[in-house]
């Protein structure tokens, strides 16, 4: 699938933990400002392929890749990964802030990338928590933990975090799947507020969950060798109404996975 | 009915089941009052064993508060304001007049520095070996070895028995004419924290290797760098246990005789600020033993002892009260 | 900058890791480097064997310390352990929780009492009691079985937190098993609990050995620091534990500050000696579990 307007793009790009390859031979543009999902079936590198684009599993021993990934056309593996991620932000599957105030939490990767004014990170935590669609529910006390906060809070609360630092591109590793219903819903109303600034790229093993929230989805399966690979990637809707690869048609009806 | 009537000659079913269920049931009640037996006798074995178990619980019990006890109560007789803040009188020989104030300064001073150069050292080498060395597992293969070789030496330095270090600080501090050290603060706390630092590098590192990964993750995806991450992040979580370590190491140096007596001089003479590194001096536990073994005081003795022991009863509640109330405020409380 | 600052900082964390090997480094070269010249001149053969240690005659054996240290630490296993593994077993099995809250703090604080204090209540109290109890001539009171007695309060904290861990960790399945076949909590005690612990139980008496023959200053008030070889003070061979002694530590201790030459030499020497027995200990103890955990 080809696009005009491309932020993040792999050409070739495969994965490997020592002698075993994860990820094969990937070749992929995700568009700018719009919501792409990853689905497909557990351990098929999913998450792995997620953590690409902010250089995270630079964090692993063992790691080997071949190819290249592109975010506006730069290698992402020439850069400093510490730039990287400023502009490309992550949020966890399970909401983990720090054991600090929810102030604080917000202003972290600020205060790291060098900004000490308090009037200035003020801005900056108001304009996130609003972002994540937080403020008013602690707009009160920023002093109180981030611990104190409910399980879907804290997840707003890492996205909050994630966009004071004004990443470009928001990764997202199944945010939902620690929630309630009623906070994944809330959280899925969140993302789509964002794509309006931001990319983001989400995956979710909930289909349901892609096919509603998500402009494209990418599917990727296992091969014999428990490689993982793109079988198919194009707008949501089209994917899941008329499915190209039979393979596809398989997962998204259920038959398997 | 007689045994001499016709019997069968054959037995009917029923006869031979009859007979059987009842040798079953004879046999039966012997086993049962077999089994009862012996199940009352090893009743009888498992009472004896436990009583004997409980015994030695309370004997433990009994011993701590006979020592305790003891010593405290016959320093009472002796420990006073008088006795907290009067310096011991006369030379080596004969403090057997006066108090013990002296020896609670130097015992202060001699703590300070000994964490002064074994706390942040301890710590960063705990930060190394668990944040920046495991990331080097899977690159070249130097920095693995040196790790485990790191590792090995803490090992050792944790089994290596006071008086051993008491010797190489004599050696290395004390006997040195070049280096002009001599029996002092310096040479103490520079022996001292040779002997806390496994003590603080173990429970740093146990307390690092705690921290949950996410926090990390969360860290460096947020563009912070591994030392911001460490530093700002790591360390605070991890701060409960590394002053755990800390303190322990306090009571470590408290207690710790064999060490200082070879590296620390004798004389009643505390330091005249805490930084008269090169005065030397004598701690508590010093004064104890002197007391005891040369001067022959022993009410000063027992005094002296009795602080000691409050001193270190009092280290112990800290640690208490520290970590539960760090560790409180990690959970958001 | 930012990328120099961080090269900094590793660097600053290496060398502080690399402290500790330095020390240790640091620790073997000095003392082997004052034991030297002893081993070579005197020679390591007749030092080990030697029952004479009279420096001023240059005679350097150091073989009635090695007997001291050696009997001292056998007195406190024989005292020690069986107290010690009571307790353990009492506090993992048998306290019910209100009396474990008592007992085990207890432990650990008698942990932390400093060795001087334990020294100086030896010295008030146990020693005339050795001395009134047993009227052997030759008794002082100051003695190898006031020593063991010191060192056995000394090393059971020590054994009885590593033996209780050690006895908690058996699976609770093995003792369910255990008591469902009709066992009584005692025989499973005996028969699956301890079996299984053991490994980790020799390693806890182990370690109480391996402090037991570091221990210096309680020692140094109670044992007598006898000179001659311990040997029985009548017919009755237990009374070598009524004889005076001296163990490698005090032997070090009592005359480091104001020997010189080959007499200070001599005793680097003897910690040398004394670091290699506790260092053999240890090892032991290591293998030991070794094999233990194999079967």
């Amino acid at each position: 699938m080809e696009f005009q307007d491309v932020k993040l793009e792999t050409k070739a790009y495969s994965l490997y933990y020592g002698d075993f390859r994860a990820l094969k031979s990937v070749d992929i543009q995700i568009p700018r400002n719009a919501i792409t999902a990853i689905i497909g079936p557990s351990g098929c590198g999913k998450s792995t392929f997620l953590r690409t684009f902010n250089r995270m599993n630079d964090l692993i021993s063992g790691v080997r890749v071949d190819g290249d990934v592109f975010i506006d056309e730069h290698n992402v593996f020439a850069m400093d990964p510490v730039e990287l991620r400023f502009c490309v932000g992550m949020v966890f599957q399970r909401p983990n802030p720090f054991p600090k105030s929810i102030f604080d939490n917000v202003a972290y990767g600020p205060r790291s990338h060098g900004i000490r004014d308090r009037a200035e990170l003020a801005e900056i935590v108001e304009k996130s928590l609003r972002g994540a669609v937080l403020w008013d529910e602690v707009k009160d006390d920023l002093n109180k933990s981030g611990l104190a906060l409910s399980g879907g809070q804290q997840q707003r609360l890492c996205i909050a975090r994630a966009l004071a630092v004004e990443p470009d591109v928001i990764l997202m590793d199944e945010p939902a799947s620690a929630l309630d219903p009623v906070a994944t819903l809330k959280i899925e109303e969140l993302i789509q507020q964002l794509k309006r600034e931001y990319t983001i790229v989400i995956v979710t093993h909930n289909m349901q969950q892609a096919a509603r929230a998500s402009d494209y989805t990418a599917f990727f399966m296992m091969d014999e060798d428990r490689a993982g690979y793109l079988v198919e990637h194009g707008p949501t809707q089209r994917m899941f109404t008329n499915p190209q690869e039979e393979i596809t048609e398989r997962y998204i009806t259920g038959r398997f996975g | 009915m007689s045994e001499g009537t016709a019997r069968p000659t054959t037995m009917t079913r029923e006869d031979v089941t009859f007979r059987r269920l009842v040798q079953l049931a004879v046999s039966q009640r012997e086993e049962t009052s077999r089994a009862k037996v012996n199940l009352a006798r090893r009743h009888l074995i498992q009472r004896a064993a436990f009583g004997l178990l409980w015994l030695s619980g309370i004997a433990a019990v009994a011993i701590l508060l006979a020592v305790v006890g003891y010593v405290v109560v016959q320093g009472a007789k002796v420990v006073n304001l008088e006795f907290l803040t009067t310096p011991p009188a006369g030379g080596l020989a004969t403090s057997d007049v006066g108090g013990m104030s002296t020896t609670i300064v130097s015992t202060v001073y001699l703590v300070f520095w000994t964490i002064v150069f074994a706390g942040p050292l301890g710590i960063l080498a705990a930060i190394y070996l668990v944040e920046y060395a495991e990331e080097m597992e899977g690159g070249s293969g130097l920095v693995p070895i040196i790790v485990s070789v790191v590792r090995f030496a803490v090992e050792i330095l944790a089994g290596v028995p006071s008086i051993i270090f008491g010797l190489f600080g004599y050696a290395l501090f004390v006997s040195a004419v070049a280096l002009g050290w001599s029996f002092s603060l310096r040479s103490a706390a520079a022996t001292g924290a040779c002997l806390v630092l496994p003590v603080i590098i173990r429970a740093s590192e146990e307390a690092i290797k705690a921290v949950p990964r996410s926090y990390r993750e969360a860290s460096l995806a947020l563009g912070a760098t591994k030392w911001q991450t460490a530093w700002k992040i790591v360390l605070p979580a991890a701060a409960p246990g590394i002053i755990t370590g800390i303190v322990l190491s306090v009571g470590r140096v408290v207690s710790e005789t064999a060490v200082f007596f070879v590296t620390f001089g004798g004389t009643v003479r505390a330091p005249d600020t805490v930084f008269d590194l090169s005065s030397p001096g004598r701690s508590m536990a010093l004064h104890v033993y002197y007391l005891a073994m040369e001067t022959r005081a022993f009410d000063k003795a027992m005094g002296t002892g009795a602080v000691l022991i409050l001193t270190i009863i009092l280290i112990n509640l800290l640690i208490n009260i520290v970590s539960r109330r760090l560790t409180a405020k990690l959970k958001g409380r | 900058m930012r990328k120099l600052v961080d090269t900094g900082i590793r660097y600053v964390l290496f060398l502080s890791a690399l402290a500790s090997v330095f020390i240790v480094f640091l620790i073997l070269l000095f003392t082997l480097r004052e034991a030297l010249p002893a081993f070579r001149e005197y020679g390591v053969a007749p030092m080990l064997t030697g029952t004479v240690w009279r420096p001023q005659e240059d005679q350097l054996g150091i073989l009635s310390m090695i007997a001291g240290s050696l009997l001292v630490t056998l007195g406190s296993v024989i005292l020690g352990v069986p107290l010690a593994m009571g307790g353990a077993i009492f506090l993992a099995e048998v306290a019910p929780p209100a009396v474990r809250e008592i007992v085990r703090p207890a432990v650990e604080l008698l942990a932390g009492i400093p060795s001087v204090v334990y020294g100086l209540f030896g010295m008030v109290v146990l020693v005339p009691a050795v001395r009134s109890t047993f009227s052997v001539p030759g008794n002082s009171g100051f003695n190898l079985l006031s020593a063991s007695m010191v060192l056995a309060v000394m090393v059971l904290p020590t054994i009885t937190n590593i033996a209780e861990d050690a006895i908690r960790a058996v699976p609770r399945d093995f003792k369910e098993g255990s008591l469902a076949l009709g066992a009584t909590r005692w025989q499973t005690i005996v028969r699956v609990t301890l079996p299984t612990a053991r490994s980790g139980i020799i390693a806890a008496i182990i370690l109480g050995v391996g402090r037991a023959l570091g221990e210096t200053m309680a020692m140094i008030m109670v044992i007598g620091n006898s000179i001659r070889m311990p040997g029985p003070l009548s017919q009755n061979p237990l009374t070598l534990f009524l004889s005076q002694a001296r163990t490698l530590t005090g032997n070090v201790a009592v005359e480091i500050k104001y020997a010189t030459g080959l007499h200070e030499d001599a005793l680097f020497a003897t910690g040398v000696v004394l670091f290699i027995l506790i260092m053999l200990v240890n090892g032991s103890a290591r293998l030991l579990i070794q094999r233990g955990g194999a079967e």
